[in-house]
């Protein structure tokens, strides 16, 4: 066991897999001696070389468009956006090529390909840059998508996307970067599709990922306070999505809230609450508890951004509405 | 509006001011009378290059038909496209080159090796279609023997992509050739761009093959570009690019091989520009008539057509009887005929294909070609 933060934890899982397999390289923008946007990849290029580690010009479409191609062609891309804001101008190589190649190929292309972006507001970068397109990437068959909250999953499902055989989105909350935790020894994995139960607990199911994680920890011990006990689910996973965890959560609990860092309308935790219904409404004791960041582009001032994002207050106040607790 | 000469489809060319037409210019290619040993073409080749010609035009022809018929759902045709595929496809090596192709491209997909049984197959959405499983656009899928990649209907995903396999070609030091394909309108679109200054970068073994049949769907070339020539660009991102006459096959043999002689020997891209004319309208559900007049359409056929180029190019040098072309047509429209029956008894694929092939299940990492 070793204390490592989300960084490092990725970090070492880059390296396992450029050290192991030789079809590994990763390409983006600036990874070479500037070492990542969010020092990832920080030096990467002295150990491992220009050809393993590629700088590319400002062309996300292109360079995505080349990991479709070259995934195709029997290598193993590892491709970092800057931020997943940028992917839109990608979107079409990731969502009609990299997820349907195998499809419309009848089984024939396989694309193993990993794209890493960090996700998320926060941190005053403004509307265009503070987007959780995670949950856009998570509706589409095809390819994966995993967002780790943990330095010890961030391991796990990165050893898992590295050996997977479709495209795999490693969304990374940019505000955690720094937060530490245990990483067990030895090469364990995180399989993609099963959720995590963080902390346990019978008196209401709680369930969000990534920076989502933070707030529904806090509000956990505000309950807790009270005498009531939240069970805190990670869904780690946002396609595959696993229900079966949410679900037998609530069995327990008959109570459940579900969080979205990003916008409110339209993302992966209204599939969440919409799944809930259909498999659990006889258990629950009351309508699914709903919070999301505000439906308004991310405003750079703070006080106006960390009022879009949803708070500890949100939550207690939408737990408070569906369930009186 | 400015007038402009429709031949050359050229704005800066009035169509009354006496000039050399551009197809014309390019039409008196040199090579065309040299002997056949310095072009490095066989007679064989030639005559294997014209009926590969014929049976595209006469599968061409019959798509049409099942199309109007209520039995294709859509094709865009390649009449008049012949000459540029077939001679760029025998300037490769399809033993260990890559081919990305675009959507009008049934002569480099038979040029290639596909049977028109297969791409019958396809256009009919019948159980054991090769390229999809039934899936996929008409000719837009991969093939399990030919080095084919699927296409999207998005217009240029394929140069970006085309750039990643030559990528994967460098990085496992092998000795191949990517070659990808695209129309003018193609041309326009940033993945275009950014693909080819990619592949410069890297000096990337790939031939960016442009059939400039002057319209995207309806937009002629000077509503697309304000340059004469997509070649041109080339000298932007910093590799060649040449302008040949695409009904010609010897002349784009030749700038094919030249490009791929390039590539090989570690000198990156080369940008070829085949300047063809597009006889039929953008596809089934088009109706040219809309944007052309008939004189224009008329004088597209009978200056633009490769077909009877081809024949009259083997007929100077003795390699085509008048029996021998009456025979090549009546093979193509056998073998036609025989793929047409075999497809339309074939069944329909089961509902449960529909799920099949989303995801991978196996790990490890793979190419195209394993499950």
């Amino acid at each position: 066991m070793a204390e490592l933060t989300i960084r490092q934890a990725i970090q070492r899982g880059l390296e396992e897999a450029l050290q192991n397999d030789p079809n590994v390289f990763i390409m983006g923008e600036d990874i070479g001696k500037y070492g990542g946007a969010y020092a990832v990849t920080s030096g990467f290029l002295e150990k491992y070389g220009p050809k393993r580690i590629k700088d590319t010009p400002i062309s996300e479409a292109t360079f995505i468009g080349a990991g479709v191609g070259a995934a195709a062609a029997g290598l193993r891309p590892v491709i970092e956006i800057m931020s997943i804001s940028f992917s839109l101008v990608a979107f079409d190589q990731i969502v009609n090529m990299a997820a349907n190649l195998r499809y419309m190929s009848g089984g024939q292309i396989k694309v193993p390909m990993v794209i890493r972006a960090p996700t998320g507001a926060g941190a005053q970068l403004a509307a265009t840059h503070s987007q959780s397109f995670e949950t856009w990437l998570a509706e589409v068959p095809g390819i994966k998508c995993v967002a780790p909250s943990t330095p010890a999953d961030a391991l796990g499902l990165l050893r898992s996307a590295l050996s997977d055989g479709n495209t795999v989105i490693f969304a990374e909350p940019a505000q955690m970067y720094g937060v530490k935790g245990d990483v067990p020894d030895g090469r364990f994995t995180v399989p993609i599709g099963k959720a995590s139960v963080q902390r346990s607990g019978g008196d209401v199911t709680l369930v969000s990922y990534g920076h989502g994680m933070r707030v529904l920890h806090s509000a956990a011990e505000d309950l807790a306070k009270r005498g009531i006990e939240a069970e805190v689910v990670d869904l780690r996973s946002l396609s595959p999505l696993d229900m079966d965890t949410i679900v037998a959560s609530v069995h327990k609990t008959n109570r459940a809230l579900t969080l979205d860092m990003a916008r409110r309308t339209g993302g992966i935790m209204a599939e969440v609450a919409a799944r809930l219904q259909e498999a659990a409404s006889d258990w629950l004791d009351g309508p699914v508890a709903r919070v999301g960041a505000e439906d308004v582009p991310w405003p750079y001032n703070r006080e106006l951004e960390q009022e879009a994002l949803p708070r500890v207050e949100d939550v207690l106040a939408s737990l408070k509405k569906s369930y009186g607790i | 509006m400015q007038a402009w000469c429709f031949i050359c489809f050229n704005g800066s060319v009035m169509p009354d001011t006496p000039h050399i037409h551009r197809s014309a210019a390019a039409a008196s290619n040199p090579l065309a009378q040299e002997p056949l040993p310095k072009i490095g073409l066989s007679p064989e080749d030639l005559a294997q290059m014209y009926r590969t010609m014929v049976l595209s035009r006469t599968l061409d022809e019959r798509i049409y038909q099942l199309n109007r018929g209520g039995k294709a759902a859509i094709f865009g045709s390649a009449q008049g496209h012949e000459a540029a595929q077939i001679g760029c496809i025998r300037g490769t090596d399809p033993s260990r080159d890559h081919y990305l192709i675009y959507y009008r491209q049934l002569t480099a997909m038979l040029a290639l090796g596909t049977t028109p049984l297969e791409l019958l197959l396809g256009f009919l959405a019948r159980e054991g279609e090769p390229l999809s499983m039934a899936r996929q656009f008409p000719l837009h899928g991969a093939h399990p023997r030919v080095d084919l990649f699927s296409f999207s209907n998005v217009v240029a995903t394929q140069v970006p992509q085309a750039v990643g396999v030559a990528l994967a070609d460098r990085m496992r030091q092998e000795d191949r050739v990517t070659i990808v394909f695209f129309g003018d309108g193609a041309a326009s679109q940033g993945d275009t761009h950014e693909g080819m200054n990619f592949a410069a970068i890297h000096k990337l073994p790939v031939v960016f093959f442009c059939e400039n049949n002057r319209f995207a769907i309806s937009v002629p070339l000077r509503k697309q570009m304000a340059v004469e020539n997509i070649s041109s660009r080339a000298a932007g991102y910093g590799f060649p690019g040449v302008t040949v006459d695409g009904t010609d096959m010897i002349a784009v043999y030749e700038a094919v091989s030249a490009a791929v002689a390039r590539a090989r020997a570690g000198q990156g891209p080369t940008l070829i520009e085949a300047m063809v004319y597009r006889l039929l309208p953008h596809t089934t559900d088009d109706d040219h008539t809309r944007y052309l007049t008939k004189e224009e359409i008329d004088l597209m056929h009978r200056e633009g057509d490769p077909i009877p180029k081809a024949a009259k190019l083997l007929r100077d040098r003795g390699l085509l009887s008048a029996a021998e072309e009456q025979t090549v047509k009546a093979e193509a429209q056998r073998t036609v005929n025989e793929a047409t029956e075999k497809a339309e008894a074939a069944p329909y694929p089961p509902v449960e294909e529909m799920y099949r092939h989303v995801y991978s299940n196996s790990s490890g990492p793979s190419g195209k070609g394993s499950q």
